[in-house]
């Protein structure tokens, strides 16, 4: 009883629950079918590669994985959300794809430019995003989704520009990498666990989680009390831009082209409900990173097992909302209030019957 | 329930994780009449409070309302109000960025036939209320406009209003100055006249004997008696509410020690200003040396201090720290100088609410440090516990969230945050607003042992005799101008305040 209750109380309980439940349908599913009951969780080796259920939603659930990191720090310092990162990340396609195949070209097999030179730039410009939405809200005092607003729409058509309007081609080999697999590890995993490594160790060894939280819940008292509240919001933001870049870079690789419409449409919803999903509040403030990067992956899970239950990709969204409806529910505050109020009475009630 | 009581609540009991915060206390208001609840930072005057109006679910005991036959449950502060009770808290809950007449009438707006806002018509009623109280207040304008006072009175003018049987004010008159007081002491009573029973929580006790008639006092969570006023004489209150005898303030400070002047300069300021706020000023500081501002609310002496500091950037002048002439762009410059502030708005610019009391506390020698340089989990308990332990911060663990923290263990909290970077100079913005006396005469013998220790302070207090009793030299600000200084031989309650008042040609 006692070691349930501490278990419930940790702040992750609530994540890893909901990450458990979407995979015991999984398992239910499975049963029903008649296949192997833990079909799931099986990993084998296909074609030199690793294969499996579990495998697929990690890898592709790399891109919100990594836009999770930069949402959750944008989220805690600055109470608002980024909408512009899934634009940002088509914005990273049209750069890379239109200097590594050379302006105005729509197929090649050669670089045009060094490929490092390609991933540098289109990173760099992320960057230089993620500074322009921390400017106007940190030093322009603009409201966070009205400030990414701008480069949400205008993000997409500038990488649209760069590419004339065309889906860029790099059928180069080593530009594949990155989407497809080292050795028998998809690299987007890799990718992705690197960034969340490095963030963590970040937020480990460097003071930056404590400001990022103290400017998030009081930027007036952080000020005051030395910290400099506008540059930690910049900061966040930029990190943000970057991951989007990031994200931008697997994203691409993986379809080794700029389509610059569809890369990263609508993510930056995605990269939102993991931070939910995650058990942190969208208000800003205290912020768990493991439970977004959870909250990715659950995301992720629940779109690979609709389309493994034969859910039509154009019917998956209304069963994915279900899903996170449920989700966000058992995560609210009521409901754990409810728990907690019966948990009291259930005690009492222990305690008059011992009496 | 007895006749001519309006509220009673009989053995009310409440548990916070770990601590017992109310063990069957008792409260009985008769109809017009005025009573007092009292008590040291943490005896349970806002927890009980919170259990009148339903923000808190108490554990045992009952509460009995005139007109209704058995104990009432109120789910929340709108359901109390409903059943007659409205609060005033010692921090204004209205939205600063609506309309005064919209905060008035929120909740309860004036309809017309189509169910919309009548607006014309709140507007009316707005300043009808506003003349009614004497309130000089345009009730279209944004709250914020307004200073903090107008804006608690704006706050008591909207539970006025709601036709109460019982009115609870939780220090409603921190922020006030003598004047708005008397102002308010005035609606008490015409309040009181109308049978309207009142429950006032103020730390001042000059404040208990001008207006209330009975006074409940509070400690550690349980009751320690029921009084009429008369039977309570100051020094009894005091006592009932410390638990022992009053600590004699008076003999805070040693005498002689006044004369500072020959000590090295700390702080030089010549011609600083901040637009609007602060006209140009001139200040020297020296070592080990308390310099007391005073001056009327809104008179500037915060804003003075929160020039030198860079809380509010200085537009104009120079300012030298021991000797060498600094810029100072923001509040980081200023405390790598030595320097710390604790502002007077504890909840706006001090406590950071969703952070842990450790985290609070070892804020600004994080920052100090800088954010590649993180202090260690182990340094951080260190730190923190020592300066829990050294102003016994009553908490239930030094992971305990600070806004779940009574006022006066906040600001031990925050005054620790300041302490624990070793300052130098430090600036103490009304650090006994809101709380106890007990804590109020920790804080002022803190001060004069800081300086005893060579540090430098500057202390501002709406409290005259606080500051007689700590400051070795008064700087007196009017309409936002420094107008002169006093020198301690010089220093006593009258010329204090005729300096203050001004409009004396001799002067």
């Amino acid at each position: 009883m006692s070691s349930w209750k501490k278990l419930t109380q940790k702040r992750l309980f609530l994540p890893i629950f909901s990450m458990i439940l979407v995979m015991l349908i999984n398992v239910v599913y499975d049963i029903a079918c008649g296949n192997m009951p833990f079909n799931f969780f099986v990993i084998t080796i296909r074609n030199e590669v690793l294969y499996g259920r579990l495998i697929d939603i990690l890898n592709r659930g790399s891109e919100i994985a990594i836009l999770a990191i930069g949402m959750t720090l944008v989220v805690s310092s600055s109470g608002g959300t980024d909408i512009s990162v899934g634009s940002v990340m088509s914005l990273y396609a049209g750069v890379c794809c239109m200097l590594l195949a050379g302006f105005g070209n729509a197929n090649v097999s050669e670089y045009h430019t060094p490929l490092l030179v390609g991933i540098g730039a289109g990173l760099l410009v992320t960057l230089v995003c993620g500074l322009f939405n921390g400017f106007l809200v940190a030093y322009m005092n603009i409201q966070p989704m009205v400030a990414t607003l701008i480069l949400w729409s205008a993000g997409r058509a500038i990488g649209l520009l760069l590419c004339n309007s065309q889906i860029v081609y790099v059928r180069v080999e080593s530009f594949q990498v990155l989407g497809s697999y080292v050795g028998f590890m998809p690299t987007p995993i890799i990718v992705a666990a690197v960034c969340v490594a490095v963030a963590a160790l970040v937020l480990r060894f460097t003071a930056l989680g404590t400001y990022i939280q103290s400017v998030g819940i009081n930027k007036r008292a952080s000020r005051i009390a030395g910290f400099n509240s506008a540059k930690i919001i910049l900061l966040c933001y930029a990190i943000c831009g970057l991951c989007a870049g990031l994200a931008g870079m697997v994203a691409t690789s993986r379809i080794y082209s700029a389509d610059t419409n569809n890369i990263g449409l609508n993510m930056e919803l995605d990269a939102i409900l993991s931070v939910a999903l995650g058990g942190n509040s969208l208000g800003g403030g205290r912020f768990n990173l493991a439970g977004s990067i959870i909250g990715a992956y659950t995301i992720q899970a629940i779109t690979t097992t609709l389309y493994s239950l034969g859910v039509s990709s154009a019917q998956a969204p209304v069963f994915k909302a279900i899903v996170v409806i449920l989700i966000v529910v058992i995560q609210s505050e009521p409901v754990k209030a409810y728990f907690k109020r019966r948990n009291a009475k259930k005690i009492a009630a222990k305690g008059a019957t011992q009496a | 329930m007895e006749a001519g009581v309006v509220l009673q609540a009989k053995g009310i009991c409440m548990t916070f994780p770990g601590v017992k915060a109310l063990d069957d206390v008792t409260l009985t208001l008769k109809k017009g009449e005025i009573r007092a609840l009292m008590g040291e930072n943490g005896a349970g005057k806002s927890t009980l409070i919170k259990c009148l109006t339903g923000v808190n679910k108490f554990e045992a005991g009952e509460i009995y309302l005139e007109g209704f036959d058995k104990p009432i449950v109120n789910r929340d502060t709108m359901d109390a109000q409903k059943k007659g009770i409205s609060t005033v808290y010692q921090e204004v809950n209205l939205c600063p960025n609506l309309s005064v007449a919209e905060n008035l009438y929120i909740g309860r707006e004036p309809l017309t036939k189509l169910g919309t806002i009548n607006r014309k018509e709140m507007v009316r009623k707005a300043a009808a209320l506003m003349k009614e109280l004497e309130l000089d207040i345009d009730v279209t304008k944004n709250l914020e406009d307004y200073s903090l006072a107008l804006q608690q009175m704006v706050a008591i003018a909207r539970a006025v209003d709601m036709d109460s049987k019982v009115l609870i004010l939780d220090e409603p008159t921190s922020s006030l100055d003598d004047k708005e007081v008397e102002k308010l002491f005035t609606m008490m009573r015409n309040l009181k006249a109308k049978g309207v029973g009142i429950i006032f929580v103020t730390h001042f006790l000059e404040q208990v004997y001008a207006v209330c008639d009975g006074i409940t006092v509070l400690r550690n969570g349980t009751l320690v008696g029921e009084y009429e006023i008369e039977e309570l004489p100051r020094v009894k209150l005091v006592a009932a509410m410390m638990g022992k005898d009053f600590d004699d303030l008076a003999s805070i400070k040693k005498e002689g020690s006044g004369d500072k002047s020959k000590e090295p300069l700390v702080i030089e300021a010549k011609g600083l200003s901040h637009a609007g706020t602060i006209k140009p000023f001139d200040l020297d500081i020296h070592k080990g040396e308390v310099v007391g501002l005073t001056g009327l609310l809104g008179s500037g002496r915060s804003e003075l201090a929160r020039a030198i500091y860079g809380a509010d950037r200085a537009q104009t002048g120079t300012l030298k720290v021991k000797g060498q002439e600094v810029k100072i762009k923001n509040p980081i410059d200023a405390m790598h100088l030595g320097m710390g502030l604790l502002p007077d708005d504890r909840k706006a610019e001090g406590i950071i609410g969703d952070l842990s009391v450790r985290e609070n506390i070892i804020l600004a020698v994080q920052a100090k440090m800088g954010i590649m340089k993180k202090l260690s989990m182990a340094k951080q308990c260190e730190i923190a516990d020592k300066y829990i332990d050294l102003l016994q911060i009553k908490c239930a663990s030094r992971e305990t969230l600070i806004k779940q923290l009574s006022g006066g263990n906040q600001q031990k909290c925050i005054l620790a945050r300041w302490l624990a970077t070793n300052p130098d100079f430090l600036i103490l913005d009304e650090p006994t607003r809101g709380i106890d006396i007990g804590t109020k005469t920790e804080i002022q013998k803190l001060v004069v042992k800081l300086a005893d220790e060579g540090k430098s302070l500057i202390f501002i207090s709406s409290e005259i005799e606080e500051m007689l009793r700590t400051c070795n030299r008064m700087a007196v600000l009017r309409d936002g101008r420094k107008v002169g200084e006093i020198e301690e031989r010089d220093m006593n309650q009258m010329s204090v305040m005729k300096a203050i008042a001004g409009g004396d040609k001799n002067e």
